[in-house]
This record gives structure tokens, sequence and C-alpha cells, in this order.
């Protein structure tokens, strides 16, 4: 039987919990592609013995298509037991707080918990009281750490064979693995969790970041985030630059009372044919998704041959099978001193 | 008749520029005498009075505190009057002045009067500040005389700033006439929608909506220039703009030049944005969240340099009790507050005495005659022969640690649980009863 009154030390977070990308070291995500790699071409009947039986839970509470899927099936192909959580079909709706609904899914012997929620720092209350690791899905503008990753690793895949090459021969992930490359993040920044997660972990690679948007959705001191993140308000002037282009969605749920003239947005910031052949014809476009077409990018663009929407959609499954595995191998911290429930 | 006799301390009260060795005698609840020491033990001896000794203790004026949130009525699951004002007394105060969110908000005489009755047993001196418009709804100025008499000695829509130009002034004009002060909580709501947390590259980089320094210094640039307004009306007028919890440099700006032209402008800064920054909301610990939100370190510094310079009139707690459930929830779904009797004066002597060498008397004066002088509380934070015998008494120099799980408040809402703080509290009296007694409670162990 499982412990019912775990006491969980203050402050605590699991150490195999996914929150925020700058809790990991490069030594982090190195293992992290590494172990991506190995079960990217390990056969389905292993892969799925790795972690058979074993309990993880899904608990959403945003709408998601890709990013809850992709880790169900990741945690599926491992062999685990999932089960959904979502806000509008349980006690969430009857007015269950977050911290609750975690000790509950902890009492039905949840191993990991994988979090989508509306406010930043969400996964946090969950770490706390629950003790168990915690896959952060999103949450709120704050960060999206498996995309970050996944992003990185579509972007690796096609960097140029010689750096490749160079980066494989020592680790995969060092502080120059992606030097001399310039990742331009566009549209919505001030909502994005995308951004902030790729802002804060690319750059320790050695990339350039460049955010580029109107004032409205990237305030000026939005380049305070960290080091290797710069403003460019001009697309044109910022593309001419990029290797990756990162396209973003407006939020519009989260706009709170925010009003842009898409007319002028589309004008100044949408991808289209003639913008990328003109100034980054080389250059790969990623998109976290949701597309709105016609909105920040045309079809011709999310369907061209520069993009690379659908390849990140594939790397997404591979490396939230390596975070599951992550968790689920991780052993909690001893921490006997301060034993305090909160 | 009762007399108490505090023999042995070291002085120190602002009002009457006191600091040095003497006993003080307390009769039927007021200050007696203050004479040069043993001078007052016939006395005492004659009058059968009790023996306070206060060796190697400053003995100083009750704390005053302009700024508390008591949450009665019908809050009281998160403080009681008599909690509120039993942490008061741990935490040296012997005065404070509860603020109106209440409900019902405190904008009627009954609501103001049932506050101060003896059923509440508050066990120091509650002084209500009353709404200043009918249910804090910003539209309709309430009855200011009516609450005067009552016993409100100030007026606020705490927490719901009042927005619109005509009402304010027209609140400043009417409580003018009565001698009231009104206090602003200043902050711009029509651009704080949402916010949690202070506006910055901080902010960003958590994903909360910022609240900015404007949004602050806007409503203080307005209400100086509507009480400017106010004076050149009516030169007579005895108009007082009190800004509450000031945390901006701006604004404190503001307030600098605004005493400067000669206007009655006060304000209050609050322990923790004296001594915290935004850096203490880590990963989103909602015991770092209050409103107005913890600041960058130059509004941090610039604070302390106005209270260093004395444009800062008050410290004042904003002590804003919630319970444990409010608090354990997504940072942004978290009420707004922590509570701030117990370590006031512990962060004053820290930050001000200790780290930026202000005179004791100094910081005092600060958390007791001035604050006094701001809402007129008569014969409050002062030892003068005739004040009410309101009385702390503590070890400026011995260190304690903050439990939070040992607070006299009914909430545990504080991000300084652990802290460190010099000033040990002996005793706290009120009106001349010892309201709190420390010095034979064994301190537990440190762990």
């Amino acid at each position: 039987m499982p412990k019912f009154h775990a006491t969980v030390p203050l402050g605590y977070v699991h150490p195999g919990s996914s929150i925020s990308v700058t809790h990991f070291t490069l030594e982090d995500v190195d293992r992290i592609l590494t172990e991506a790699a190995e079960l990217e071409v390990m056969p389905a009947s292993r892969r799925a013995q790795r972690f058979a039986k074993r309990r993880v839970a899904l608990l959403f509470y945003e709408s998601s298509t890709r990013t809850r899927t992709s880790f169900e099936l990741a945690a599926k192909s491992l062999g685990a037991d999932t089960t959904l959580v979502s806000s509008l079909s349980s006690s969430i709706e009857k007015g269950e707080s977050l911290k609750d609904t975690g000790v509950t899914l902890r009492s039905l012997g949840a191993e990991c918990i994988i979090l989508r929620h509306p406010n930043s720092g969400a996964p946090y209350v969950l770490a706390h009281f629950t003790g168990l690791p915690v896959l952060n899905a999103g949450d709120g503008s704050h960060e999206h750490p498996s995309q970050a990753l996944l992003d990185l690793r579509t972007i690796l895949a096609h960097l140029p064979k010689s750096a490749r090459v160079a980066a494989k021969r020592n680790h995969l992930i060092h502080e120059r693995t992606l030097q001399g490359v310039t990742v331009t993040i566009v549209g919505d920044i001030l909502h994005s969790r995308v951004a902030r997660s790729n802002a804060l972990l690319l750059p320790r690679l050695g990339a350039r970041v460049i955010f580029c948007g109107p004032e409205s959705l990237l305030p000026e001191y939005a380049a305070g985030i960290g080091p290797g993140v710069e403003i460019e308000r001009n697309f044109d002037r910022a593309l001419q630059q990029s290797n990756v282009v990162m396209m973003l969605r407006i939020q519009k749920e989260r706009l709170a009372g925010l009003e842009i003239d898409l007319e002028n947005y589309i004008e100044q910031y949408q991808l289209h044919k003639q913008r990328l052949a003109a100034l980054a014809p080389e250059a790969i476009v990623l998109h976290p998704g949701p597309v709105i077409r016609g909105l920040e990018v045309t079809s011709e663009i999310a369907d061209g041959p520069n993009s690379v929407i659908a390849e990140q959609v594939y790397h997404g499954s591979i490396i939230r099978m390596a975070l599951l595995a992550r968790a689920l191998d991780a052993h909690p911290k001893r921490n006997d001193e301060s034993s305090k429930n909160r | 008749m009762t007399a108490m006799l505090i023999q042995g301390g070291h002085l120190v009260d602002p009002s009457t520029g006191t600091d040095e060795r003497r006993d003080l005698y307390v009769r039927d609840g007021r200050v007696a005498a203050m004479e040069t020491p043993g001078k007052l033990t016939a006395l005492a001896k004659k009058e059968k009075a009790t023996i306070v000794n206060a060796t190697g203790m400053v003995v100083a004026p009750g704390l005053v505190d302009i700024h508390v949130h008591l949450r009665e009525p019908g809050q009281a699951y998160k403080e009681t009057i008599e909690s509120g004002t039993q942490a008061a007394a741990a935490g040296g105060f012997t005065s404070v002045c509860a603020m109106p969110n209440t409900s019902p908000v405190n904008d009627s005489p009954e609501t103001t009067r049932w506050m101060q009755s003896a059923d509440r047993k508050a066990v120091v001196r509650v002084f209500p500040i009353a709404a200043a418009t009918l249910g804090s709804r910003g539209e309709a100025i309430a009855d200011y005389k009516a609450l005067q008499a009552a016993g409100a000695v100030a007026v606020s829509d705490d927490g719901k700033p009042i927005l619109e130009d005509n009402i304010m002034f027209e609140s400043l004009a009417q409580a003018a006439r009565v001698g009231l002060p009104v206090i602003q909580h200043a902050e711009d709501t029509r651009i704080t929608q949402g916010a949690s947390m202070n506006a910055g590259a901080l902010s960003f980089r958590l994903g909360l909506r910022g609240m900015s320094v404007d949004a602050e210094s806007g409503i203080v640039e307005r209400d100086i220039e509507l009480l400017s307004r106010l004076r050149k009306g009516d030169p007579s007028s005895r108009a007082h703009l009190h800004v509450a919890h000031l945390s901006t440099a701006k604004a404190l700006e503001a307030v600098r030049r605004a005493k400067r032209s000669g206007l009655h402008v006060t304000c209050e800064v609050a322990p923790h944005h004296f001594a915290l920054t935004q850096a203490a909301i880590g990963d989103y610990n909602t015991d770092a969240k209050m409103n107005p939100p913890l600041r960058s370190e130059e509004d941090r510094t610039a604070l302390i340099s106005g209270i260093l310079d004395g444009t800062v009139d008050a410290i004042a707690t904003d002590h804003a009790p919630h319970a444990l459930h409010e608090k354990e929830q997504e940072f942004e779904r978290a009420p707004n507050g922590i509570i701030g009797l117990e370590t006031a004066l512990g962060l004053s002597l820290l930050v001000l005495h200790r780290q930026h060498r202000m005179p004791l008397m100094r910081v005092l004066a600060l958390l007791s005659s001035q604050p006094a002088q701001v809402l007129h509380l008569k014969d409050r934070g002062s030892l003068a022969v005739g004040s009410f015998a309101d009385v702390v008494l503590f070890r400026p120099n011995d260190d304690w640690q903050f439990r939070v799980s040992e607070s006299k408040s009914k909430s545990r809402n504080s991000p300084l649980d652990g802290s460190k703080l010099p000033g040990r509290i002996q005793m706290t009296i009120s009106e001349g009863r010892i309201v709190h007694d420390a010095r034979n409670v064994p301190t537990s162990p440190h762990r």
C-alpha cells in the first residue's frame, strides 16, 4: 500500500521532473537526446517492456491535440498505463484544487503526472504537493520544455553535415553546438511559452535568438529573459540573418483585451513565399502549432519545402518518450533534514 | 488605581527626544512620569506598583501600524480582531488601523463601532479606517462626519483605488472639512488587469502579467494634482492625501516634489517593500505575492533613500492574512498579501538600523510617533507624560528566528519563515496592561 500521507519537503521538486529548461544542465540535455536516439531505433516490442504497467497520468486543464496525443502515445509505447484527466469532465469542474487533484492521482498510483495548465507556474504547485515527477506540457505563458527539446532535435537534424559530424565526435550537446545558428522567433512572444523555453535553451548551446514582433506582443523588457536574446522589430531584417524561423500563433485566448490590427500584423509579420525566397531561402521554418493558415504563415509556407512542421511533431513523440523515461527512471532525492508537510 | 514601574531600561522616545536610561512610571493606563533611574522607586513602593525590570532592554512607545487588515467582519477564517491584535501585541504594536475591505465593507458608523466593541476582544487599540465611498464602489461618498463620530480615523477604499477624478476630488474635499486624511491605494486598475507581479524582465520570464511602475505613480501624480487644484480653490483647506504602501521610486519622487511644494501629502512604506525584491517570488512562491507587488532592487533602494531622507512618513505593514488553502494555489489565482505584524520591527531594525545605520530613534519614530501623527492618533506613539501607557520592551541586539508556525495570527502567509531578525520583543503594554510577555517563555531550540 502506498503512503497516503507522504510528506513532501517544502519546495521539493522531484529530480525526474521537466518543469523549466533552466533546470536542465547541458549534460541533461545531452542525455535526453541520447536516450531519444536510442528509443527511436529500439524495436517496439522491447520498448513496450521498458516501463510496462507503470502509471502515468495526463492532467489537462487546457485543450491540446499534438502535445497530449504525443505524450500519451509516448507513454503507451513505453508500456505504461495512461489515464487522462481533463478539466471539463472531472471534479476540477466542481472546484477541486490542483493540489487535491494531484494528491488524488498519486493515491490512485500515478507515478508521474504530465500537466498542461493555463496558469504559469502551476507545475510547481503539483510538484510541491505530490512529490512526483511532473512533466510540464505547457503552463500559461511560462514554459513548454518538451517543445524546446523537440525543436532543438529538429534543428540539429538540419544542421549542415559537417557540423553534425563535429558535434557527434565529442558530445552532441555543448556550448558551441549551435554556434553560428540564428533562430528568429516571430509573433506573439508575450504569450508564448514556446518562445520562452527556446530562448532559455538555445543560446546556452551557442545559438543567437532574435525575438521579432510588434511592441504590444513583444515588450522591450523581453530581451532581458537571458543572454543571447535580442529584439529586432523589422521582420525582413531579422529574416535576412536567420537560419531558423519559428512562427507563432497569436494567442487570442490570452490577449485579455489587447487589440491587434490583424491586417497590419499580416502585412508586417506574415511569412509568405516571396518574403522567404527573397530573404532566407535556405532557412528552415518551424511552427509549434496549431497553425492559423493565412495569418502568421501562408499555406505555401506551411506545406512548402522549407517547412519542418511535420518533422517537429515526429521529433516530439521521440523526445517525450525520453522525458518519460527520465521521469520514471529517476529516484526521488532523500531529504531527511526537512520533512515539513506544506 | 493600578501602577507600574518599568525600570533599568534604555528609554527611546522620539516624541520627547529621549534616548537615555530612564525609568518609566505608568498609572491608570497613562504615562505618569519619566525620570532618571531610581528616582521613582519610592513612589512605586508607596503605590504598590508592579515592577518590570527592563535591564538590557530598549523601552519605546508601543508601535503604531496605520495599515492592517483584521478581516472582521466577514472573513474570520483568515483573521479575527482578537487574533490580529494578538499578533500586533506580539510584534510590539499597540495601535492598529484596520482597513475597511471587510465583508460587508466598513462604510457605516454601525460597523465602525462594532469593530471597536469590547466583544471583539481586541488586546490592543483598534482604529477603524472607513470606506471613502459607499461599498468602496467608487461612486458615492460615504458620510464622513458620522464615520468620524463613530471612531474612524481616516477614509480609504484600500484595494479598490478611487479612479474617477471627480470622486477623488470630492473625497479629498469632504474629508478635509472634518479633518480626516484620505488614504489612497494607488493603482490604476485599468492597466493592471490580471497582473500578479512587478512588470519587467522577470515577469516576462515567469510568464506572469506585470504591474507597471506607472500604474502606481500615475495615480499618485493624479491625486497630487487634484489636491493641488483643491488647495488653489480653497487655500485654507485641510485636505490631506496619504499614499498607502508606496512601492516605486517614481511615485516616491512625486511625493517628494509635492511635499516640497507645500502640499499636505504623506506616505507609508511596508517592510517587505524595503526588505525584499521580486526575486523572492522564486518558483512562484505565493507568499511573495502582494499588491503592490515586490519590485526591483532599484525601487527597493529608492525607498530606503526616501526613508532616510524623511520623504517617507511611516512604516506600515499592510498585514494581510489569508488562509492556507487560498495561498496553496496557482500563483495567478492566489490572493494578494502577507502577514507582517510580527516581523515589522525586526525587518526595520535589520535593514534600516543595522544595514543602513539609521539611528534607532528615527527607526522607532517611523513606527510610532510619525504614523500616530499622520492619522492624528492623540496620545499614541509617545511616552510623554499624559500619553497612553502604550509601551514596547525589546532587546535590540538579540537576534531571533521568525517561525510562522508560532505566529499569533490565524494565517501563515509570510515569505519570512525562518528569517533571523534582530530585536527580540520582551513585553508589550497596552494602556497600562501587559498584553504580551515573552520574558519567561522558553525560546524554542533552533532546529
